[in-house]
């Protein structure tokens, strides 16, 4: 819990936070509404006698009782999906239309790209993009088994990703769950703070950068970019907004998630960032009981 | 007539007259086989383009790409030709298979369980041998009929407190739902569930 510490200026409460930290994670499930609705999901659940919990900030998130969600019948119909709670939120967040095309950057192992695909009806495009095979692959099982016929799978460096295979030059969304140091997922993995260092943290900063301003390139005028993490370090999340607001055409916008958080830091480790990254939301993991998470809003503006 | 490439995906042609890859298989004929195998209704598959990467590996697609197009994956396996008896994907019939009518084997849920678990079963079946769809109700809630999708809690137990529920009749199919692929032969269901995806349930 020690990187933690640094965090206590811009935390909250933050005794509650390291205690939260402490404590591991309960089981959740995303419903796959490809497969199957929430009711039919839940009525399958209930016939099995597996216990669960309805998350107040989205009807298809489940708290589960029990420690193998994947030996269940709603689990092999593709029905259900464990999936970190906090996890559900970019892809909310992102908010993608039915028959839209839109680019997930950093997929692998798939639980945005497939929820991505089935708040679009399974109808349009995602291109599900990871720069490493090994994950791919369970990408591409992930996606299978949910069904999700909406996706194309693409292995390259998402930092200079090209659209030419494709035959479209833009796309309307896209979203940044880019690699970071991982410290919300504390909780699901004790050991994520083990390799810790201020320099991995600046140097994951840099590849962020690139991915981020790879998306909005990539990505129609009015169309919108969703950047999100899974840890608290500004240098990877505010720091990253920042830096893409100086040298690409975007702003950031509202996030809309009823979901308690705390709003980005302006100001950190002695740099002052454009205030408009206060819209981002930051998840801490006493606030809701969850891992912790960053999302931010880009909206893509004329040049 | 030119050859399979390995690595890259050819969309289907529609018919055999505008084949130009040697003993590849044509939308018509894909869609062809869900229907007389399975029952499945050509539109089932509107919107969806059908891709070959892989010799006889036939995959579906909702999104958009040209032909050829080079990349891992294009939506997601649904059979595979190129063999005498053309089988689905387990995926695929579990995404598609509610659809089916014909060649359905109707499994009792420790059956289902076994087939889940990968297991070889002797079961009685007096319809063709060969790839069929099993499948199991579920779903069914406490009062024994299904759950209803869409209703809210209050409205489903509105509707049980009533006597006379106006969607009863559209349920009347009850909640069958396909577990995936079995091979049917000589009084024994074979289970085709890929060792990734088999459960111990």
């Amino acid at each position: 819990m020690e990187p933690l510490e640094r965090y206590r200026p811009i935390v909250d409460d933050f005794e509650a936070f390291l205690e939260a930290c402490r404590r591991p994670l309960g089981i959740a499930v995303r419903v796959n509404t490809i497969e199957a609705s929430v009711e039919r999901a839940t009525a399958v659940l209930e016939e099995e006698g597996v216990a669960y919990e309805r998350v107040g900030w989205n009807p298809r998130v489940l708290r589960l009782d029990t420690d193998s969600p994947g030996a269940t019948w709603a689990s092999f119909h593709g029905f259900t999906h464990t999936q970190e709670e906090v996890s559900a939120v970019p892809p909310v967040v992102l908010d993608p239309r039915p028959g839209e095309r839109v680019w997930d950057a950093c997929a692998a192992p798939g639980g945005k790209a497939t929820q991505i695909a089935a708040l679009m009806d399974d109808r349009g495009t995602v291109v599900a993009n990871d720069n490493n095979l090994g994950r791919l692959s369970a990408l591409r099982f992930n996606a299978e088994r949910l069904g999700a016929t909406s996706l194309a799978v693409t292995n390259r460096d998402a930092r200079n990703y090209s659209l030419k295979p494709f035959g479209f030059d833009e796309f309307d969304r896209a979203l940044v769950d880019a690699p970071c140091s991982c410290e919300g997922t504390i909780r699901k993995n004790p050991d994520a703070l083990d390799d810790w260092s201020e320099g991995h943290v600046h140097s994951v900063a840099g590849i962020q950068k690139g991915i981020l301003r790879r998306a909005i390139q990539a990505t129609r005028e009015g169309g919108t970019v969703v950047y999100s993490t899974c840890t608290f370090a500004p240098e990877e999340n505010e720091a990253v907004v920042d830096h893409v607001l100086a040298e690409e055409d975007c702003r950031v916008v509202d996030v809309d998630v009823d979901l308690e958080h705390s709003p980005g830091v302006t100001e950190w480790d002695g740099e002052a960032y454009d205030p408009s990254v206060e819209k981002a939301i930051r998840i801490y993991p006493h606030q809701n009981d969850t891992g912790g998470f960053f999302v931010a809003k880009l909206e893509v503006t004329a040049p | 007539m030119t050859e399979n490439v390995g690595q890259r995906f050819d969309r289907l042609p529609a018919t055999p007259d505008e084949r130009t890859v040697e003993g590849r298989a044509t939308r018509a004929e894909v869609v062809g086989y869900f229907e007389e195998r399975f029952g499945i209704t050509p539109e089932t598959f509107d919107g969806y383009t059908f891709w070959e990467k892989g010799a006889g590996k036939i995959w579906v697609y909702a999104g958009e790409a040209p032909s050829p197009v080079e990349l891992e994956a294009l939506g997601m396996t649904c059979l595979r030709t190129r063999q005498e008896h053309w089988k689905p994907t387990t995926d695929a019939v579990q995404r598609f298979g509610r659809a089916a009518t014909r060649n359905v084997i109707d499994l009792s849920r420790e059956e289902a369980r076994r087939f889940a678990a990968g297991e070889d079963q002797e079961l009685d079946w007096d319809g063709d041998w060969g790839y069929l769809i099993a499948a199991h109700e579920i779903g069914v809630g406490p009062e024994g009929r299904p759950g209803r999708d869409g209703a809210s809690a209050e409205r489903r137990s509105a509707d049980r407190s009533s006597e006379q529920s106006p969607r009863e009749d559209a349920v009347e199919r009850g909640q069958r739902e396909p577990l995936g692929v079995g091979l049917y032969l000589h009084g024994e269901l074979r289970s085709m569930v890929p060792k990734g995806r088999q459960r111990d349930l």
